[in-house]
Order: structure tokens, then sequence, then C-alpha cells
């Protein structure tokens, strides 16, 4: 029962000691709130980033049209080929017919030039239109396919892709590093305003250490401090998140500027975003104390 | 092995100064023992080792069995919950009642609420301050805080009580009295006493064990009433 009586003096001290040094303890809330905002706006935008670059890497493929020439037990062999080439995901097959039945749906135009050509008579190529498990390597896997036999043409808009693709990932890199760059920020604050209270608590702490008591026990009330603080600092970002996002993506109909980039649903996208705002608030809350009172205490 | 036992033990600080230079010293339990000096001779230093405040560079220091120049900075805590420290400026929480000071002691170590009541009400009744549990510091003269500092370092009834110049701050009066309070303690509850002062009437008076220090070195030990302060100087 010992630890759990020590514990709980922790906490009943460390929030007598958030409400009575309360402009300091509201100082440092305060730098969680603006922090938290900014984390949460980046974890925002690097998921609907993430979500938008998915889309559009869900539409990449690779088509490749079979030489002229090809017979169907060829196109057979050819296919059997393509499921041993890594990388690929999915492979649609549209024969020469297929392909002329669908240019002869879509078009008027087209419908009456094949409908003058003989029986048998099809110049179009037959075609594989193929998805890939990692977008990265599109254009090894187009190589790949090139050397196949039987192939004319592999397309897979070289080039735009590959730039796409660099963007993607360098979004990506930055969004990441700027969250880790701001809960560090956050530790930061916390571990200071925590040493701005062990300073004004030094006595105390002092004879707490001259009359035995334990560092672990010296320690507690602190760490509590920042997790309270951290909590307390999440509110206010976490409602900004949830009702934030909810205000733009009705305001700009679940889209962002075209209709080929949409937004996350919000829900339940926002309230995954506000238990990551909570986590990173109590973890850094505790951290940045526990780092300080290490430092300050000397123990 | 004595209670205490001090062997060979240096302390030269960072800077150079050499505050106590081979010293041996064995000191028994239920003993009371007076430690006097100059200012700066090294009593201080002495002392604070005892409770590790200070670290020896060289030797060792034992204290009821334990080696205090050997332990790990994280066990500290368990020796000095075998002793009690008296401090000359008190170090009392101006926060906090005369109750509460004495208290917070134990309610750190993790005992119930119900084990603390009346050990702390004992503890202040030993030195006279039944009356004034719910007083502040500075609702109280300097002999009433330091009677407070006293029963806080008693409260968990320690081996040893580790006295630093406790009657420094107070009047001859005022230090007859605590000096009563600690010689009591002394011989009710067999606590061995350890005691730093600058107070020659004190030291003449009580009659006790004499350590002296001259520059870090330990220049007299006279037994139990063979000592008068003149002789030192």
């Amino acid at each position: 029962m010992k630890p759990v009586r020590i514990l709980g003096r922790s906490l009943a001290s460390a929030y007598r000691s958030v409400v009575r040094n309360f402009s300091l303890s509201l100082a440092s809330i305060s730098c969680i709130i603006i922090t938290l905002i900014i984390v949460s706006f980046a974890i925002l935008l690097s998921y609907n980033v993430n979500n938008f670059t998915r889309d559009i890497e869900s539409d990449l493929t690779i088509v490749m049209f079979a030489t002229k020439s090809a017979t169907d037990e060829q196109i057979q062999e050819l296919r059997k080929n393509i499921d041993a080439v890594p990388n690929i995901k999915e492979i649609v097959y549209k024969s020469k017919d297929e392909i002329k039945s669908d240019m002869q749906n879509q078009n008027e135009a087209f419908r009456k030039i094949m409908e003058e050509w003989k029986d048998g008579e099809n110049p179009l190529q037959a075609s594989f239109i193929i998805t890939v498990d990692n977008i990265d390597n599109m254009g090894e896997t187009a190589k790949t396919l090139q050397n196949l036999q039987y192939v004319d043409i592999v397309k897979y808009g070289e080039g735009t892709v590959e730039q796409l693709v660099s963007i993607f990932n360098i979004v990506k890199k930055v969004m990441i590093v700027a969250v880790i760059a701001l809960v560090f920020v956050t530790a930061f604050l916390i571990s200071n305003t925590i040493k701005i209270t062990i300073y004004s608590r030094k006595n105390e702490i002092d004879i707490m250490r001259l009359v035995g008591t334990s560092n672990m026990v010296i320690r507690l009330p602190f760490i509590f401090e920042g997790l309270f603080l951290g909590i307390i600092g999440s509110i206010i970002p976490i409602l900004v998140t949830i009702y934030g996002y909810v205000f733009f993506y009705d305001k700009m109909g679940g889209v962002m500027f075209t209709n080929i980039i949409s937004l996350i649903k919000p829900y339940n996208f926002v309230f995954y975003v506000s238990a990551i705002l909570l986590c990173i608030g109590a973890v850094v809350g505790m951290f940045g104390s526990y780092r300080s009172v290490r430092k300050y205490l000397k123990i | 092995m004595s209670f205490i036992e001090l062997q060979n033990v240096y302390k030269i600080y960072k800077n150079g100064v050499t505050a106590i230079a081979d010293m041996n010293l064995k000191i028994k339990k239920g003993d009371f023992v007076f430690v006097i000096g100059h200012t700066a001779c090294g009593k201080s230093t002495l002392i604070k080792m005892l409770y590790r405040e200070e670290k020896p560079t060289k030797g060792n220091v034992y204290v009821g069995g334990i080696n205090v120049a050997k332990l790990k900075n994280s066990k500290i805590y368990k020796l000095r919950r075998k002793i009690g420290i008296v401090f000359q400026d008190y170090k009392l929480l101006p926060k906090l009642t005369a109750y509460e000071n004495v208290a917070f002691v134990l309610e750190s170590y993790g005992y119930k609420a119900s084990e603390i009541k009346p050990k702390v009400i004992e503890a202040l009744t030993r030195v006279g301050l039944k009356e004034k549990l719910r007083s502040f510091p500075d609702e109280m003269s300097g002999g009433e805080q330091q009677r407070v500092c006293i029963a806080r370092a008693i409260v968990n009834k320690p081996k040893v009580l580790v006295c630093d110049e406790p009657t420094g701050n107070l009047d001859p009066d005022t230090s007859k009295e605590i000096m009563k309070v600690i010689e009591t303690i002394n011989k009710e509850m067999g606590t061995t006493i350890i005691m730093a002062t600058h107070d020659r009437d004190i030291v003449n008076r009580m009659k006790k064990r004499v350590i002296v220090i001259k520059n870090g070195v330990l220049s007299g030990d006279y037994a139990k009433g063979s000592y008068k302060v003149d002789e030192a100087r």
C-alpha cells in the first residue's frame, strides 16, 4: 500500500503546485497550447497530403501493348511472364476485340470506321493495364516489362510520375521533421517551466533530501505536474482540431481547391488526431519535467 | 567497530583547500560529543560528511556500519533516514505549521496518516511544543523554531543526531533550554549526539567528550569533563 500512498500524495502535491503557481502554470499551458495547435495543423496537413498521395498513386498505372502479331497463345505466355515480374499488384487484360468494342461504344465516329473493318482484321493491339505495389519502383518495373517477349510499347507517364513521387516524398519528410521539431520545442518549454517551479521550491527539495526522502518521491510530484500541464494544455488544441477541421471540411465541401484533391472525412479522423495530441501533451509534459528534475536536483 | 568511525579521512575541495586531513575518530553508540574549533577549521565539513552532504576525498567514514564514503548517490536517502539533522538556521518550511513541518518527513517516507499523527505529537511533546502544533514558523521564536527542527530530526527515532551549531542563532538562555532538550534526547532515547558548536559556555558547562579541530586536523580528543575551552586556545 505504501507505493499507492506515495503516488496519491505526489498527485495531490502536483495538483497543489499547479494551482498555487497558477500564473507560472498558465504561462507554460499557453506555450503548450500554441505549440500543440501548430503540431495539430502539421498532422492534419501531413495526413491529408498522405491521403492525396495515396489517391494519386492508386490511379497511376502502367499500360503495356502486346505486339500486333502476337497470337492468343503468345499472349497467354506473356501474361504468365508478367505475373513473374516483382512489384506487380494487379493486371487487367484487354484483348483486341474488347478494345474495339469499347471504342465503338464510346464514339460514333470510331464505330463507323471500325464497322468497315473486315472480319478478322483488327489493327489494334492487345493491352495490359498494370498497377504496382510500390510506386517508387514503377520505372524499374516498366523497364523489366519492356524486355519481355511479345511486348511492343510500355507507357507509364515517365518523368511526371517520378517528379510527382519525389515531391510527395519531400512533403512527407518535411512534415515529419516539422512535427518532431515541434514536439521537442514543447518538451523544452515544459522543461523550462518545471525548472522555474523547482527553483521556487528549491528550499523544500533541499530539506526533503536532507531528511532522507528518496529521489523517486522527490521527483514524482514534478513529473505529475508536467503530466497535468501537458494534459490541460492539450484541451484547447483538441477543441480547435475537432471544430476547426469539421468547419474547414464543410466550408471547402470536402475538397481542396479542385475535385482531384479530396480531404479526409472528419469523423473519426479528428478524434484520432485529438488522441495523438493528448498523448504528445502528456508524454512530452512528463518527459520535459523528468529532464529538468534530473538535471536540477542532481539526483 | 564503533558506531561512528573515521579512518584516515581527507577532504580536499576542488579549489585545493584541504578542509580535513588524515582524520581518525571513533564514537560509541549513545555518546554525546562536541566538535569545536575556530571558524573554517573544518568542523562543518566533518559534520556534513557524516550525512554525506560532503563526500570524503580519501578514507572511510562509517555511520552505523554503513561506509558513507562508498555510498551511491541514489542510496543516500537510506543513510539519512537513520540520522537526524539539526541545523543552525532550522530549515523549516515557512508555509507549513509546526505539526506539518514534522509530519511531512514521515509522509515522504510513505507512512500512513494514522501512524504519522502519534509520532509527530510525541516528537513535538518531547521538545515542549505540544501547545504550538498549529503555529507557523514566523509566529514562533527562534528557540521554538529550533525545537521544531529537533522534533523533525527525532520523529523517525534516528540512532544519531547530528547538530550543526544548533544554538548559533539563539540567546544564551534559549541556548540552555535547547541544550537541555538535546541532552534529554541523548539520555532518554539513547541517541548518539554529535554537535559542532562555537558556544564555550555550553561546552564548559555540560562536561561531555570534546573533539578539537584545528586547520582540518584533529588536535585534541578530551574525555568527559576533562576539557576546558581555554586549554585549546
